[in-house]
């Protein structure tokens, strides 16, 4: 033994380990900075901008009437009214996307509690399985469903042994039963990883203090797999409501949702500032729901972030 | 004690392996539990405890055999049809629901009244000494404040049988010391029949009216604590019991020759000790029973001593076995490390068992 001891030195200095220095994390922040801020202030910037007279692009003009215009119609006679199409065109979108938000969550759910109780290599495997639409693009997939959900494709041969008619294609189920295509894995996955965590001696803790089958999963299991939840909505509510290749390629443009009208304003309306406002608003009305969720999943004390 | 309350009758569980074998958890298990009894499932793990335990609960169905309560089948039904709960080994706590809401959770299954539901939590607590803890979430909790409302939950419900698998395993010696003291108080003064799953041989003594000793799936010794450690029926119950010098002898005329030309006399034996005429015996001695002697029955070499505080042990190699001594801490004169000691059986406590 001896008596010398050298003073263990301050802990600041070094920094714990495994923790990186934050000047790597500098590159990618301002990078993302860039690839995020940039785009978004110049939509905000072009929604406040005239049209040009001829062409596209913007006259450097000052204007409020790109918002105006999203809700108020100016007749020929100079007279104006409410203009509701694009309130409906957003309505639309959101029914879409909540529809697909409430169709997805109902059938992950039971996906990802199945998924969870299977043995650890099964449980890979399954998963890999919900992620291998990832690998092929979005667009040949969406092409894919085209050829499904045609009237002279298998789902209406198959009816018309029963000569039940089948004609949804270029129509909002259409539109609606791609939408759910696409999302269903955003859902599952989140909800598997809250379901995989779950304590399965929970449940059998309720069974035994008399909760049926029902009861242990209203009271037990999805209270436990909330933050999944919350993230699942999250992931695909929002990226649902700005989707527009579903309502182009299956709804076959008919039914527009807004980002079909955002796009059609930047390219063949040559309109980019109303585009951009319409654009901004939809930002707005993405962030406010955002904002609604997190304080939803706040008030149950979650952790979710998702700003 | 022979009142019927809880009798399980030739229970049999088989789990399969995944490597395809076969494990007999619960091997045609007979035995009947009297109500109010403080009635102790040992054993050590795999023994098939815990599943007689879950089998009584309902999370587990037994392959045969019948469950009895108060004369009514149960073993058919689902657990949340039996009038028994469960103090999970693993608190099973509901991590979303304050420790109210999970004492509450029980009742409001059976549709009590919210007034009455108010009254049974708060009675609850009082019974576990968390008065007070209602609106706590169970993170919030020590690992022995968890413990307590997993018990307060299962009482809060006043089963008919409280199952208690292992619950007290998780918690340091000094709290586990405390809980054993409480839960036996809990028993005493709410007269419910606890059904109490463990692996250690002191809680199991020191709590139980009666002990069932487990060995891969079957009932090796049912009987009081004082009797299993006293009289236990073979060598594993001898030795997994309290602890126990188990040495190998063979019959010679008038006693048992031990290792090393020791000689042990029958007189010495425990009267009711069952000694066959002739071949191998195996002779069990309590460390606390043997004691220094000059010119003792046991001779042999001292190879280590402990102090313990309230004893001393001493390792003697007698012939080529090692027997201890337990011996108390004072009043004894310590020998030293390699010295030649005797050692005499105290009380006739030695006895002859089946190995």
């Amino acid at each position: 033994m001896t008596a010398v001891t050298t003073p263990p030195k301050k802990q600041a200095q070094r920094g714990r380990p495994g923790q990186s220095s934050p000047k790597l994390a500098y590159l990618p922040i301002i990078f993302l900075a860039f690839a995020i801020g940039v785009p978004l202030l110049i939509i905000v910037v072009y929604s406040f901008l005239e049209k040009p007279s001829q062409g596209t692009g913007v006259k450097w003009v000052f204007t409020l009437e790109n918002y105006k215009a999203l809700f108020i119609q100016e007749k020929l006679d100079g007279t104006t009214a409410l203009d509701t199409r694009y309130i409906k065109v957003l309505w639309t979108s959101f029914y879409y996307s909540l529809l697909t938000t409430v169709v997805t969550l109902v059938l992950s759910i039971p996906v990802a509690m199945w998924i969870a109780t299977r043995d650890a290599r099964k449980r890979n495997l399954l998963v890999a399985l919900v992620t291998l639409p990832f690998w092929i693009s979005i667009l040949i997939r969406t092409y894919g469903m085209r050829q499904i959900v045609a009237d002279e494709g298998p789902i209406g041969k198959f009816l018309g042994i029963f000569n039940i008619e089948w004609s949804i294609l270029y129509s909002p189920p259409a539109t609606i039963l791609g939408l759910i295509y696409v999302f269903l894995p955003f859902m599952i996955l989140p909800i598997y990883a809250s379901a995989e965590r779950f304590d399965f001696r929970l449940a059998e803790a309720a069974y035994d203090l008399g909760a049926k089958r029902m009861t242990v999963v209203r009271r037990v299991i999805l209270p436990s797999i909330r933050p999944g939840v919350i993230s699942g909505i999250a992931l695909v509510f929002i990226p649902a409501l700005g989707s527009f290749l579903q309502s182009d390629m299956l709804g076959g443009g008919k039914t527009n949702m807004v980002a079909n009208v955002i796009a059609n304003n930047f390219g063949q309306a040559r309109n980019w500032p109303f585009g951009s406002a319409l654009a901004v608003l939809l930002i707005v009305l993405t962030l406010l729901f955002v904002l609604i969720m997190q304080g939803a999943a706040q008030r149950r004390g979650d952790k979710v972030e998702l700003v | 004690m022979s009142e019927k309350y809880l009798e399980i009758r030739n229970i049999t569980k088989v789990f399969q392996t995944p490597e395809g074998g076969e494990v007999r958890a619960l091997d045609d298990v007979t035995l009947d539990i009297a109500s109010g009894e403080f009635f102790i499932l040992l054993g050590p793990s795999g023994c098939g405890k815990t599943t007689l335990l879950r089998s009584i609960a309902g999370l587990e169905y037994p392959d045969s055999g019948e469950i009895i309560l108060q004369g009514e089948r149960i073993d058919d039904k689902p657990p949340y049809d039996r009038p028994v709960n469960t103090v999970f080994q693993s608190y099973a706590l509901f991590p979303h629901m304050t420790v109210g809401d999970n004492i509450a959770f029980g009742l409001e299954m059976e549709n009590v009244d919210k007034d009455e539901v108010a009254k049974r939590v708060e009675e609850a607590l009082e019974q576990v000494q968390l008065a007070g803890y209602a609106k706590r979430m169970p993170s919030q909790l020590s690992g022995g404040q968890q413990q307590r409302v997993a018990l307060a939950r299962a009482l809060a419900k006043k089963p008919k049988v409280l199952l208690l698998d292992e619950p007290l395993s998780a918690l340091d010696l000094k709290l586990r010391r405390g809980m054993q003291v409480e839960l036996k108080r809990l028993q005493r003064e709410t007269g419910i029949t606890f059904v109490f799953v463990t692996h250690d041989q002191e809680e199991a003594m020191s709590m139980g009216d009666r002990i069932a000793v487990f060995s891969q799936g079957k009932i090796v010794q049912l009987d009081t604590p004082v009797e299993v450690y006293r009289r236990p029926v073979n060598a594993y119950v001898a030795d997994f019991i309290g602890e126990t010098n188990l040495i190998k002898g063979t019959v010679v005329s008038g006693g048992i020759s031990l290792p090393g030309g020791n000689v042990l006399p029958t007189d010495q034996l425990a009267a009711d000790s069952v000694i066959p005429a002739s071949g191998d015996v195996t002779v069990a001695i309590r460390p606390e029973d043997l004691v220094l002697a000059t010119n003792g029955m046991i001779s042999g070499t001292v190879r280590d001593v402990i102090f313990t505080g309230d004893s001393v042990r001493v390792h003697v190699t007698v012939g080529d076995v090692e027997v201890i001594a337990s011996l108390a801490s004072y009043g004894t004169e310590i020998p030293e490390q390699g010295s030649k000691v005797t050692l005499n059986p105290e009380h006739r406590a030695a006895r002859t068992v089946a190995s």
